[in-house]
């Protein structure tokens, strides 16, 4: 298997208070890896480094030849807080947004076919003339789905996809998300661990330092080994086998 | 109506007509951005910071307009070194740039020697008095605007709705930030002299809260904000000849007013 992304010993910090301590991670061809961690232990800070929003302090970043060759290799989906529901957009500027611009730029034919074709697979092109702040949580993060799809990237990078989400899109959201594993390489942060286990292969705990679990089954003990203090749900009859594969 | 043609005879009021037109199309282009980005307090303080320039200009004898646009355009540049680079709160350093231009221009005017006969004019406004040099000006800023806003809309757009993902993009965001700076900066001092500094900040709101009543996409905005600023600001200049009132107010007043029937209209349509 190619490396797609290879952090080493990275070290990020906000006025130099250290956020993320001595990372190290590899990021491989049709990857799905879940990283969970406790709020502000520094999971968005990974993804931020990993795209260049942010300068580490320390370490280093290495691309893998797939995307070095690549305008723009990598997909993103921010968190939807950061948004401005008021901003006078449309959706389908949204998603056009994606695409790769230099100089004068006006969108392709094909890159609007492209648009319309990813907006008629999440079934939201009924809504595509409408304003960005019309919409529901829901297909907002659609909407954003369809912006970080436009460009064909190999590698997606989504961050708490499942924020102001019902449980319908939710469930519709990972068996995409799954789907597209098997052409592209996704990184998830969320803070629904039970959920994103069922889906995700192996497993990134964030907390200031990370540790990697190359297996989407955690137990209750293990999380504690990696000093990640987060909510942990139970399902039905093993009691630490906190996140086991299980059916709703 | 007949009257109203007539006025088309005099040159003043042909040149108050173009001057309407310039600040139509450049308020509606710089003030639909402004408003999208919720950046209209950094707009009043490079307005107000650009006061220091006019009384500059006026204490050693060069054009106000030159000495509005280098301080319009080192408080633009300021308050984005201030935030980014001395880490001071945004607001408090728009707070900071906005006070010490006017502070500077008062002191400034103090210092000039006799009567300062246009310093009204550059506070309140007067576009029956605009000159045919000035007007030279707002129709180059409105080219380059008008220009730059077609070629690179959807950058301009991309930047303004979500700069983060525009930088994953790989679009040069700053560079088009302090770009639009300088933009927001010359179109704020060009039109000083159709509305005044202490109005300004009206024509590029008003307008644009109008237009955005009836319309969410950017590009529609645009159209429609210059169009209302053009409609009212030819009815306020109309009012203030026959009325004889002070231009600069009435507009304000025509454009005030607009929005607020266009709101009323909205509930029925």
């Amino acid at each position: 298997m190619k490396p797609l992304v290879k952090i080493e010993n990275l070290t990020c910090a906000y006025d130099k208070i250290p956020v993320l301590e001595n990372v190290n991670l590899e990021v491989n061809e049709r990857d799905f890896l879940g990283v969970i961690g406790p709020n502000g232990g520094g999971k968005t800070t990974l993804l931020k480094a990993i795209l260049g929003l942010l300068k580490p302090v320390k370490g280093k970043i290495v691309f893998g030849s797939d995307l070095q060759g690549r305008k723009k290799p990598i997909g993103y989906l921010p968190q939807v807080r950061h948004i401005d529901k008021k901003f006078p957009i449309t959706v389908f500027d949204v998603v056009l947004s994606g695409s790769i611009m230099n100089g004068i730029y006006r969108p392709s034919a094909e890159e609007r076919q492209k648009a319309e074709q990813l907006l008629v697979e999440m079934g939201i092109l009924d809504i595509r003339h409408k304003a960005i702040g019309e919409l529901s949580g829901g297909q907002m993060q659609r909407v954003f789905l369809c912006r970080a799809l436009l460009s064909d990237p190999k590698l997606l990078i989504l961050d708490e996809p499942d924020t102001f989400v019902d449980n319908r899109f939710e469930g519709e959201l990972y068996e995409k998300l799954r789907a597209l594993n098997k052409e592209i390489a996704i990184i998830l942060v969320s803070h629904d661990v039970g959920t994103i286990s069922t889906y995700v292969k192996t497993i990134a705990c964030v907390n200031k330092s990370l540790h990697y679990h190359p297996s989407n089954i955690i137990t209750q003990e293990q999380l504690e080994g990696y000093n990640c203090p987060i909510q942990v749900i139970t399902h039905g009859e093993v009691p630490h086998t906190v996140l086991q594969y299980h059916h709703h | 109506m007949n009257a109203i043609l007539e006025l088309f005879n005099y040159d003043f009021f042909q040149k108050a007509f173009l001057a309407t037109v310039f600040a139509s199309i450049s308020c509606g282009i710089i003030g639909s951005y402004i408003v999208a980005r919720r950046i209209v307090f950094i707009s009043g303080g490079i307005t107000h910071a650009s006061f220091g320039g006019i009384g500059l200009a006026f204490l050693l004898g060069f054009n106000p307009l030159l000495g509005a646009v280098l301080f319009a355009v080192m408080s633009a540049m300021g308050i984005q070194f201030f935030t980014k680079v001395a880490e001071i709160r945004e607001d408090s350093s728009i707070a900071i740039w906005w006070s010490l231009g006017m502070a500077l221009g008062i002191i400034f005017v103090f210092l000039t020697p006799g009567y300062t006969p246009n310093l009204m004019s550059y506070l309140f406004g007067n576009i029956l008095t605009v000159t045919s040099s000035e007007l030279w000006w707002m129709f180059m800023l409105n080219v380059v605007i008008v220009l730059f806003f077609t070629l690179f809309l959807r950058q301009i757009l991309y930047i303004a709705f979500d700069e983060e993902f525009a930088r994953t993009a790989g679009l040069p965001v700053d560079r088009y930030n302090y770009l639009i700076m300088t933009l927001i900066a010359l179109t704020v001092v060009l039109n000083i002299r159709v509305v005044g500094i202490i109005l300004i900040l009206s024509l590029l709101t008003i307008p644009q809260a109008s237009a955005n009543l009836f319309t969410k996409d950017f590009k529609k905005l645009i159209v429609l904000s210059s169009m209302f600023a053009f409609i009212g600001t030819m009815i306020g200049l109309f009012i203030s000849y026959f009325l004889d009132i002070p231009s600069g107010a009435a507009i304000i007043f025509t454009l005030v007013l607009m929005f607020g029937l266009l709101r009323v209209v909205k509930i029925f349509v």
